[in-house]
């Protein structure tokens, strides 16, 4: 794409990182590398000065309860690039919980086999929404909470107030270990990495990443450079029914429990840990890092404020006040660049002569 | 696409910026055992869920008992009462190293492995109200033992129709453990202490109000001589009440049975109702922390026959699977209901 940009133009506004800056600017300079300074600035205030934060179990307890979110927020940040959004996942985590644990207690199924098949359960559930969006053209926002209704109405349906208790122990085990005895890291850290490379590398690095950018920025344009706006949908929706399934499966042996209303409600973590992290809810801007540093950021506030005895309406109002926060100053920051005419990233574009196509500014950005 | 050499630094370098948080969090290895210094004299409450007025009751029971015995009680929860929501209180005590954690539990299995992990961590775990496995706390106060359930109920309406005439059982879902255990312990009082009441009917109402309301009509018409109606579920009994006091048999047939004193005050003052059971959630909250305390003071061991004092409620002994029996049941009536409110 970048040869269809006459190098000796002024550089086009672009949200993804402009190489024409210097390696130093582009990483130190952006909201992504904010928030990751937010992080090791409270964890570091933390561990100083709340009481017990560097125990042995803090670790262990934060990534464990963290990582449904982590692994939601990796397609998540795709889908919201590209300006759309899924507000199903948690009743997909919700569904492929209870069918894990209807095909192992009531047919009998080993936890493999029941697994895979709630993998498959939930691949299904995004390609509904992916469908529904990309290839109909219904808005993401409409047809999500539609199937957040539904899927998580089956699930109820599949298993009453029935509550499943009691997996095998040697799969319980498997999701509650930790890397190496006596390490504070889980071991669902490993899964969690390596599909977060993957999901770095697809976003940041592959011409399939740039077409998400260009989505979010103007479909229509990226429609006319060459990328496949519905299947490129399509796609990310699946990835997020599939990465969501899996969650629910590690959500059911972590707490040894599935029912109807498994993972309620982690939909709106998992988008205000993506937010956070600096993607904008409009489509074209964020980086991976970044959002993985929100969720991160999030899980030590959390975590810390408990060990405080904060209660936990009270946390959310702390977290929901720093999530309007970091939205307000992109705002606020995307404005004051204009003004200043600052070479900034997401600069509105120049008063120049039109770069070429993909040029319209990313809105509110 | 040509390889830039740039990108691939920047590659290496957004990747070294995100492990940022994680190298950080590994610098500071040992830092100890979990056994800290929150003291053994700090007593978290962790209840089903918050704004549950009984659970209100039972926690200013075990601010009483703190009192007393100069420990101090922090209760925590979920709004909702779940075994996942109750999990992240479970951890943040092992985490904080409390004395001891006093829990009734959502689940009785889905805790476990937080409880454990607590107890590993030097937290006495104390369950009330609600038990979990037996392997997965050291105690276990129990509010009262079908036994004693069964033999108040029966002592009740012996009471309230002079020990003489036709009763009925109106009870919940028919196929429920408990209310089928507690049918059968009432069979035997009555048989055997009672030979002149005769105990006509069993129907069960599926702790449903219209249903229990129904089956109440139901026993009255076919039952003319009927004397008394024993409900051992807070549905059941107050849904009969409500049928008692609206109809021609309010003060004739008598009802007792397990119920709520919010539910049953208005029935209990308008003469439909004289008296009936349950337990006293803040005495039950009060000798849950005195348990939790003996525990982690270290008075107590938590094997069976240890024996501790619990304040005013006087001396226990720890029973067969570590259960603590608060007593016999509490019995309401005119004259203390309005001390209670839950």
């Amino acid at each position: 794409m970048t040869s269809l940009l006459a190098p000796e133009h002024r550089e086009p506004t672009r949200s993804y990182p402009s190489y024409s800056r210097p390696l130093v600017l582009r990483l130190l300079a952006t909201r992504e590398f904010a928030v990751v300074a937010l992080l090791v600035g409270v964890f570091l205030y933390a561990t100083a000065n709340v009481e017990f934060f560097d125990g042995p179990l803090t670790l262990y307890f934060l990534f464990r309860d963290l990582a449904p979110v982590l692994l939601i927020a990796l397609p998540m940040t795709l889908i919201i690039v590209t300006g759309e959004i899924d507000l199903s996942v948690a009743s997909v985590m919700g569904l492929s919980a209870v069918v894990m644990a209807l095909l192992h207690f009531e047919a009998g199924w080993s936890i493999p086999a029941a697994a895979a098949v709630a993998v498959v359960v939930g691949t299904i559930c995004g390609a509904v929404n992916g469908f529904l969006v990309a290839y109909v053209g219904l808005p993401s926002l409409a047809v999500t909470i539609g199937t957040l209704a539904l899927f998580r109405g089956i699930a109820v349906g599949l298993t009453g107030t029935t509550q499943y208790t009691g997996f095998p122990q040697e799969w319980r085990d498997l999701a509650l270990d930790r890397i190496s005895e006596g390490s504070r890291f889980p071991l669902v850290l490993v899964p969690i990495t390596v599909l977060a490379v993957l999901f770095l590398v697809l976003l940041h690095f592959t011409t399939f990443g740039r077409g998400v950018f260009e989505i979010g920025l103007n479909d229509e344009a990226a429609r006319f450079t060459g990328v496949d706006v519905e299947r490129t949908k399509f796609v990310l929706f699946v990835f997020a029914g599939a990465v969501a399934a899996m969650a629910g499966i590690y959500f059911a042996l972590v707490y040894n429990s599935a029912r109807g209303n498994t993972g309620e409600g982690t939909e709106l973590k998992v988008i205000a840990a993506v937010l956070l992290g600096g993607v904008s809810i409009f489509g074209g801007r964020g980086a991976l890092p970044g959002v993985i540093a929100g969720a991160l950021l999030i899980g030590v506030l959390s975590s810390a404020l408990r060990l405080e005895s904060v209660e936990d309406n009270q946390i959310n109002i702390i977290i929901g006040g720093l999530l309007i926060l970091s939205v307000i100053s992109g705002s606020v920051l995307g404005a004051l660049r204009g003004r200043l005419r600052l070479p900034g990233r997401a600069a509105p574009p120049p008063p120049g002569p039109p770069g070429g196509p993909g040029t319209e500014a990313p809105p509110g950005a | 696409m040509k390889r830039n050499p740039q990108r691939l630094a920047a590659l290496a370098s957004l990747a070294l910026a995100a492990t940022l948080g994680f190298s950080a969090c590994g610098s500071d290895d040992d830092n100890g055992g979990g056994g800290g210094d929150g003291g053994s004299d700090a007593i978290v409450f962790l209840p089903k869920n918050l704004g549950n007025p009984y659970f209100d009751a039972s926690t200013t029971g075990g601010e009483r008992a703190a009192d007393e015995f100069g420990g101090s009680i922090e209760e925590v929860g979920p709004d909702e009462p779940t075994a996942e929501l109750q999990v992240p209180f479970i951890d943040t005590a092992a985490q904080q190293g409390v004395g001891a954690l006093v829990v009734s539990a959502n689940d009785p299995s889905a805790l476990c492995d937080s409880l454990n992990q607590a107890r590993d961590a030097g937290v006495k775990v104390v369950t009330f109200d609600s038990d979990v496995e037996a392997d997965c706390r050291d105690l276990f106060v129990s509010q009262a033992d079908a036994a004693g359930i069964a033999k108040a109920q029966v002592d009740l309406i012996a009471e309230q129709i002079d020990g003489n005439g036709e009763v009925a059982i109106l009870s919940a879902a028919a196929n429920a453990t408990n209310q089928n255990e507690w049918i059968a312990l009432m069979e035997e009082e009555l048989a055997a202490n009672y030979p002149d009441i005769e105990l006509v009917d069993t129907v069960y109402g599926d702790d449903d109000d219209q249903k229990s309301f129904d089956q109440t009509e139901a026993l009255l018409s076919q039952y003319p001589d009927l004397e008394g109606i024993i409900s051992p579920t807070t549905v059941g009994i107050s849904a009969a009440a409500r049928y008692l006091s609206e109809s021609d048999a309010k003060g004739e047939v008598a009802l007792t049975g397990l119920g709520t004193p919010n539910q049953m005050r208005e029935y209990v003052e308008n003469g439909t109702v004289e008296a009936f059971a349950l337990w006293n959630p803040e005495e039950l909250g009060y000798l849950a922390a005195y348990t939790a305390h003996a525990l982690a003071s270290g008075e107590i061991e938590g094997d069976e026959g240890d024996t501790f004092e619990a304040g005013d409620l006087g001396e226990y002994t720890v029973g067969a699977d570590g259960v603590v029996l608060l007593g016999e049941p509490y019995v309401f009536d005119k004259s203390n209901i309005n001390d209670f409110d839950f």
